[in-house]
């Protein structure tokens, strides 16, 4: 087997394609809110969530994950402060609250969906990819196992299964077939207090403020992930500072693509005018040699 | 006719079989893969116990998963495989893109002598580097998707890094093939080669720029999980800067060694401008080092992070900046003036410590200083990286015994010089060889 003309025009344009890598605009951009197509969330309302743990149940059978140690409809896993794992998606945490001591606050914890994934722009094959409606999802036939979604993730969110020898990153996907058929997410559907409601972001937007200004002691005037990381899609409400609750205050309201954004354009720049100057350099120098340097040279 | 390929005369050895047929070509191959010398010498029991552990570790790590081997966690997805053997390795392997650079664009023929080894070192490096990213994979077998293109994430840093990475390999290799070439003494792939040296030369040093400086750039995707000392829009600048000085100091202890230990395979012209050479680079190292800290204080002030350096992570920065990097260039900057060799040495010796503590802070060590479950490495991560570094030294010993790496061989030179005037009889050699 040789080189043929088709494997030609493969590494051909795969070399084109790095020189215009910095350049292009990638393309979940396309799909921000000004761009059109509008994406769907969720609003979690943690004033409302009474720690029934219905929605984890209902991602794990959305999910098909094993079943869990200890049984959903126990209280005992709040005693100990969780994190999401490769076998569950989505936990509820239960946290103090200072406003009122004997009414304890419940988080859930799952991907955030954010508007500019820092995942899917730190993924070299694509493996993690905004969808048009919304979710963040991973393709598993195309990941290689490197983390740097793991890396980049300011919210700790994709986990890997380090205990296989074929190992895949897990998270919450989002139910992409579900809100693809304009179904409302498992975890959404199952809530029984309406504490996660399911719907396009700007209208999630305007009843989480409507909410904050019609109530303005229950709520902490702030919708986490309105701005956050350029915004999330799904966003939160809360009785007591974010930071109180767990959340990261400190994460900004940059999109996190723009942080490397600088870089990569720079990269057709520097791949275009480098090997320019440097053959320029290289004919300047070898000029020089000829007028001056021949004998010597030969002397040596 | 009579082949003109005049086999290499190797004292105390029989004449080399003519490798310009593919039976003499796998004769001497096989000839040249024997071990030559005492096998069993501490180093080769040592080097060659660690390979060995390494091996059933990584069978391990292959039949088990990951999570068998490391101490990697959700927490910390990456540890020294990727803070020490890549983001580390590949700054030392910075030496190939300057040196080649100095050489062979700016014509500066002082540091010819040592080209060679300095690219062999390089190219080396990346191969086993690159090997030991595999191990560090969870899917090792898709690591074709970026490069084959049924997923190009055109907007990653890290795709930029994969191909920077594999492109500058192949350079590398094509910077190293003249040494092959004369080793199996193909006079005419080694004169096509030559043609090929600067446009290959000047690839790779717009890969590397762009490779060492994507590997910072790798970073800059966590700002709020890197230390702010260290965090910086400027890492990949510095990241570049500082893979020049890593690879000054990796030349000058490499040089250490290779003489001490082959020192019947360097040529006079190696040995007599040896001291010139280690005093140049200490010159160089000390003014990128210099720069490198100028950008350093900048982020500092305008970062307003002066404060930091008061708390316990801010002492250990100061260990690193203050102790592995502005020491040593002030030690550079006293060698030269004395002239001395043995404190350039040792100074190299410093600024190499200082990089390596600079990666592994940004990767590993400053990298979610705040959790309260610390990631260390498992003994069985550092057995591995070990007998990552022993199989490189193996492969760098084997070559440099066998081809002209230290000196041109002086056999070779005249062959040449023969068959440049023969260019007639050569060409019917080749047809010859062929059918």
């Amino acid at each position: 087997m040789g080189i043929n003309r088709r494997n030609f025009l493969k590494v051909a344009g795969a070399a084109g394609g790095i020189l215009l890598a910095g350049g292009a605009r990638s393309a979940w951009t396309a799909q921000t809110p000004e761009g059109g197509v509008e994406f769907y969330g969720i609003l979690i309302d943690t004033t409302k969530c009474i720690g029934c743990r219905a929605c984890e149940e209902a991602c794990n059978a959305q999910n098909s994950l094993p079943a869990p140690k200890v049984s959903f409809s126990s209280e005992s896993v709040f005693e100990k402060r969780r994190d999401t794992t490769p076998e569950a998606y989505v936990v509820v945490n239960r946290l103090p609250n200072e406003k009122s001591p004997e009414k304890p606050i419940f988080v859930r914890k799952q991907c955030m969906h954010c508007t500019e994934p820092s995942c899917a722009s730190a993924c070299l094959c694509k493996a993690m990819e905004k969808m048009p409606e919304g979710p963040t999802v991973y393709h598993k036939d195309r990941c290689m196992g490197c983390r740097y979604c793991m890396v980049s993730c300011p919210f700790d969110i994709p986990k890997f299964e380090y205990d296989k020898a074929s190992p895949f990153v897990k998270k919450c996907v989002g139910c992409p077939d579900r809100v693809a058929k304009g179904e409302q997410t498992a975890c959404a559907e199952a809530c029984p207090e309406g504490a996660t409601l399911f719907g396009k972001r700007r209208d999630l937007i305007e009843e989480a403020k409507k909410r904050i200004y019609q109530n303005p002691d229950r709520y902490y005037p702030h919708i986490y992930g309105e701005h956050e990381v350029g915004g999330t899609g799904y966003m939160y409400l809360s009785a007591v500072p974010f930071e109180k609750v767990d959340f990261r205050t400190d994460l900004g309201t940059k999109h996190y693509p723009e942080l490397t954004s600088g870089f990569l354009s720079s990269v057709p720049l520097v791949d275009i005018l480098w090997p320019a100057v440097l053959f320029g350099f290289n004919y300047l120098i070898s000029d020089k040699e000829e007028e001056g340097g021949k004998e010597n040279h030969h002397g040596e | 006719m009579e082949s003109n390929v005049t086999p290499m005369p190797i004292p105390g050895r029989p004449a080399a079989p003519d490798t310009g047929t593919l039976k003499g070509f796998l004769q001497f191959l096989w000839k040249e893969l024997k071990p030559r010398g005492k096998v069993l010498t501490p180093f080769n029991i040592i080097t060659g116990i660690i390979i060995l552990g390494g091996i059933v570790i990584i069978g391990i790590r292959l039949a088990k998963g990951l999570g068998a081997v490391t101490n990697l966690s959700q927490a910390y997805p990456w540890g020294i495989w990727i803070g020490f053997d890549v983001v580390t390795g590949v700054a030392f392997a910075g030496g190939a893109y300057i040196l080649t650079f100095a050489v062979h664009i700016l014509k500066v023929k002082k540091y010819e002598p040592i080209v060679r080894a300095t690219v062999l070192n390089g190219f080396l490096a990346y191969v086993f580097y690159s090997g030991a990213l595999l191990l560090d994979l969870g899917r090792p077998w898709n690591v074709v998707n970026p490069i084959i293109g049924n997923a190009f994430g055109y907007g990653s840093v890290l795709f930029l890094v994969a191909w920077h990475f594999l492109l500058y390999t192949l350079c590398l290799f094509v910077e190293v093939s003249p040494a092959i070439a004369e080793w199996l003494k193909w006079v005419k792939a080694r004169r096509i080669i030559e043609k090929m040296t600067t446009a290959t030369i000047i690839l790779g040093v717009t890969l590397s720029t762009l490779h060492q400086a994507g590997l910072g750039a790798l970073f800059l995707t966590a700002p709020s999980k890197i230390h702010p000392l260290w965090y910086s829009s400027n890492i990949p600048v510095l990241f570049f800067i500082s893979s020049m000085f890593a690879g000054f100091s990796l030349i000058i202890i490499e040089s250490m060694f290779t003489h001490r230990i082959f020192s019947d395979r360097l040529d006079d012209a190696h040995r007599a401008s040896h001291n010139k050479i280690l005093l140049g680079l200490a010159k160089g190292s000390a003014s990128v080092m210099a720069a490198y800290l100028f950008l350093k204080v900048i982020d500092l002030t305008h970062g307003h992070q002066l404060g930091l350096l008061f708390t316990p992570m801010g002492l250990w920065y100061l260990v690193e900046v203050a102790g592995f990097t502005l020491l040593p260039l002030v030690l550079y900057v006293v060698a030269i003036r004395r002239q001395s060799v043995r404190l350039v040495q040792i100074t190299a010796f410093l600024t190499a410590f200082g990089v390596v503590l600079n990666r592994m802070n940004i990767s590993v060590i400053a990298f979610k200083w705040y959790e309260a479950v610390r990631y260390y490495p498992s003994w069985m991560e550092i057995w591995v990286t070990l007998a990552v570094i022993s199989m490189e030294l193996w492969v760098f010993q084997w070559v440099i015994n066998r081809m002209p790496i230290l000196g041109a061989h002086p056999d070779f030179k005249m062959e040449e010089n023969t068959l440049n005037n023969l260019n007639g009889a050569e060409v019917v050699r080749w047809k010859v060889s062929a059918s």
